[in-house]
C-alpha cells in the first residue's frame, strides 16, 4: 500500500539485454526491482531482437514491479528512464514506454544517464558517499571519481570493455547460458580450475587499458588447442583484472579518496573482487562492492537516480527525451553532490 | 636490500614508491617497485622487472632527444629499483591553476616541444600527466615516470599518447583543458611541422571514436 507520506518514483532500464523496472521512494528504499533478459539463440546481443523483446515484456513487467510495489500507478509521482549510453533500439523502447506512462499519468519525467545510476545504486546500496568507482560491465569498463560538480573519467577502456571481452572469449570456447548463470559466471567457474599462467597482452596506457589485443590473443590460444581451456580462462581473468585494478589504484593514489566502490554486471566476479579489496586495504579505503541484484542493469538504480536528478531540480521535457547512444559520464551534471 | 627502501617516502603511488634519499653526498630519488600482491606472482614479477628495465633506457633517449629527465645513477633489478636525480621543482599539476594565462599558454607549449622531441625520435612517454611533469628552479621542464613508455615511431602510438594528455588535461585541469592541450599541440607542430601534427590530431580523433560512449566530442570535432 502506498505509504501516505512517501513519494514514489518509478525507473525503466532498456539499454541492452535487460529490460527492467524498479520503484523506489524518495528516501532510498528501493520497494521493487524486476526485470527480464534477453538471451540470444546465438552470438551476442542483436540490438533489434532485444528491442522487440523488451516491447514484448515491457506490459508484464511494469505491472509485477507496481504489485510487488504494491502501489497503483496513479501513486507514482515521477517516471525516471534510461536515456543513454547504451544500444539504440533498446534504449527508444524503454523511453517510448517511459513518455507514454509520464504522459497518461500527467507527471514529470527525468532522463537519467545510465553509468551514473550504476554508480548510485552502488553508493545507496552500501552506504559509500564519495568513491573511486570501478564501473565494469559489457559495455562499459572505467574508472570514475567526483569532483567540481560531475563524476570524473580517470581511466577507461581504449576499446572493447571487461564484460564484453569476457563474454566474447566464453562464447568462442563455447560455454553456454545457463539459467540464472551469466556467461562471465561460467568462466569464472572454469577460471578457478586453472593453474597455469599463460602469456598473454597485458595494455596498460597511463591511466586508461586495452582489452581487444588480449582477447585476440587469448582467442587464439583457444583455437590453437595448445592450452587447457581452464588455464586460459584463468590466465584471461587475471590479465584483465590486474589491468583494471592497476588503473584503479592510480586513480585511488591520484585523488586519494577513502572509498572503493565496484559496481557493474562483472562485479559480480568473486576474484575481481579480492583484487580490488587488496588495494583499497593498501590505501586506507574501503571497499565496497554492489549486491548481485544491483550489479547487473536494473530498474531501481534508474529510479533511484530519477529521484536524486528530480528533488535537485532536473526534469526532462518530452521534447528533450531522445535517447543519447553516446552519452559520457562527464557530460552529466550532478547537483544532488557537492 | 635495506637501503632501497630508508629515506623519506615521497609518494606513494600506485605503480611505484619513490623515496628521497642520499647517495655518495647526493638527493637522490629511489624509485622502488613493490611487489603487488593482487596480481599472480608471476605476472607481477614481469610487469615489474619489464618497466624496470625499460624506464631507464627510455629516460636515457629521451636526453638524447634534448628533453630533460632525471639522470639515472642506478638500476637494481633485483630489487626493481632505480636510483635516479632528485629533480628540485614544483610538479607542473600543481602550477596550472596558480599562473597567469600567458604563462600557463607558454609551459603548455613548452611542454608540447618536448613531446614533439620525444616523438620525434620514436619515443613513446606512455603516462602524459601533468603530474609526470617538474618545472625546475631554472625553468626547465622535467618530464619523468616513463614506466609505461615504449619505443614505437606508429602514428598510433603517438595519438594514444597525446590522447593521454589530452585526457589527463581534461580530468584533472577541466577549467582550462581545452586552451591548454591547443598550446601543448602548437608546441608539438613547433617540432615535428604542422603537418605530423596536423595528422596526429587526425589520429586521436580516431581514437576517440574508436572508444566508449563519445558522440559529443565527435560534434566538438
Amino acid at each position: 500500500m502506498k505509504r501516505a507520506d512517501e513519494q514514489y518514483c518509478l525507473g525503466i532500464e532498456s539499454t541492452a539485454d535487460d529490460f527492467g523496472v524498479g520503484v523506489s521512494t524518495f528516501k532510498g528504499e528501493i520497494v521493487a526491482n524486476v526485470s527480464s533478459g534477453y538471451i540470444p539463440e546465438e552470438g551476442g546481443i542483436h540490438p533489434r531482437e532485444a528491442a522487440r523483446h523488451h516491447a514484448e515484456v515491457a506490459d508484464k513487467i511494469l505491472e509485477e514491479a507496481l504489485k510487488k510495489a504494491d502501489i497503483k500507478s496513479k501513486d507514482l509521482a515521477i517516471i525516471a528512464f534510461s536515456q543513454g549510453p547504451g544500444l539504440g533500439p533498446c534504449l527508444r523502447t524503454g523511453a517510448t514506454v517511459a513518455r507514454a506512462l509520464a504522459s497518461y499519468l500527467n507527471i514529470p519525467l527525468v532522463g537519467v544517464n545510465h553509468s551514473i545510476a550504476h554508480i548510485e545504486i552502488g553508493k545507496l546500496a552500501t552506504g559509500t558517499q564519495d568513491p573511486v568507482t570501478l564501473y565494469v560491465s559489457g559495455g562499459n569498463t572505467m574508472v570514475t571519481a567526483y569532483d567540481c560538480g560531475r563524476y570524473r573519467v580517470f581511466g577507461e577502456t581504449l576499446d572493447i570493455a571487461l564484460g564484453n571481452c569476457l563474454d566474447v572469449f566464453a562464447r568462442e570456447a563455447g560455454l553456454k547460458h545457463k539459467k540464472g548463470l551469466p556467461l562471465g559466471a561460467a568462466l569464472e567457474q572454469l577460471a578457478a580450475k586453472g593453474k597455469k599462467l599463460v602469456p598473454l597482452p597485458y595494455v596498460v596506457k597511463g591511466m586508461d587499458l586495452s582489452l581487444s589485443g588480449l582477447l585476440t590473443a587469448a582467442t587464439t590460444a583457444l583455437r590453437n588447442g595448445s592450452c587447457r581451456l581452464e588455464d586460459l580462462c584463468y590466465s584471461l581473468q587475471e590479465n584483465a583484472f590486474s589491468m583494471v585494478t592497476e588503473v584503479t589504484e592510480r586513480a585511488l593514489a591520484h585523488t586519494e579518496k577513502k572509498e572503493v566502490l565496484l559496481t557493474g554486471g562483472v562485479a559480480a566476479n568473486r576474484r575481481l573482487q579480492s583484487m580490488l579489496s587488496v588495494i583499497a586495504e593498501e590505501h586506507d579505503a574501503r571497499f565496497s562492492v554492489v549486491p548481485r541484484e544491483f550489479a547487473t542493469d536494473n530498474g531501481a538504480m534508474i529510479a533511484w537516480t530519477g529521484v536524486l536528478a528530480y528533488t535537485h531540480g532536473v526534469v526532462t521535457p518530452v521534447d528533450e527525451s531522445f535517447v543519447k547512444l553516446r552519452w559520457r559520464v562527464e557530460k552529466v551534471d550532478v547537483p544532488w553532490l557537492k | 636490500m635495506a637501503e632501497v627502501t630508508s629515506g623519506t617516502l615521497l609518494k606513494k603511488g600506485a605503480e611505484a614508491s619513490l623515496f628521497l634519499t642520499e647517495w655518495h653526498g647526493r638527493r637522490v630519488i629511489v624509485k622502488v617497485r613493490l611487489p603487488k600482491k593482487y596480481r599472480p606472482t608471476e605476472l607481477d614479477e614481469w610487469i615489474r622487472r619489464y618497466r624496470t628495465a625499460h624506464e631507464p633506457e627510455l629516460m636515457h633517449e629521451a636526453k638524447l632527444a634534448g628533453v630533460p629527465t632525471p639522470t639515472i645513477f642506478l638500476v637494481d633489478m633485483a630489487n626493481a629499483a632505480i636510483t635516479m636525480e632528485f629533480v628540485e621543482g614544483k610538479q607542473v599539476k600543481l602550477l596550472l591553476g596558480d599562473i597567469s594565462k600567458e604563462q600557463r599558454q607558454e609551459l603548455c607549449f613548452r611542454i608540447g616541444e618536448h613531446i614533439g622531441k620525444l616523438h620525434g625520435h620514436g619515443i613513446i612517454h606512455g603516462d602524459l600527466t601533468t603530474s609526470n611533469m617538474i618545472l625546475n628552479g631554472e625553468g626547465k621542464v622535467f618530464l619523468v615516470d616513463f614506466g609505461l613508455g615504449e619505443k614505437n615511431t606508429e602514428l598510433e602510438a603517438k595519438g594514444v599518447d597525446l590522447h593521454l594528455m589530452k585526457r589527463a588535461l581534461q580530468s584533472t585541469h577541466y577549467e582550462f583543458a581545452e586552451e591548454c592541450f591547443q598550446n601543448v599541440m602548437r608546441g608539438y607542430a613547433a617540432v615535428l611541422g604542422e603537418q605530423d601534427a596536423k595528422s596526429v590530431l587526425e589520429k586521436i580523433r580516431e581514437i576517440e571514436r574508436r572508444g566508449r560512449y563519445v558522440a559529443e566530442r565527435r560534434e566538438e570535432a
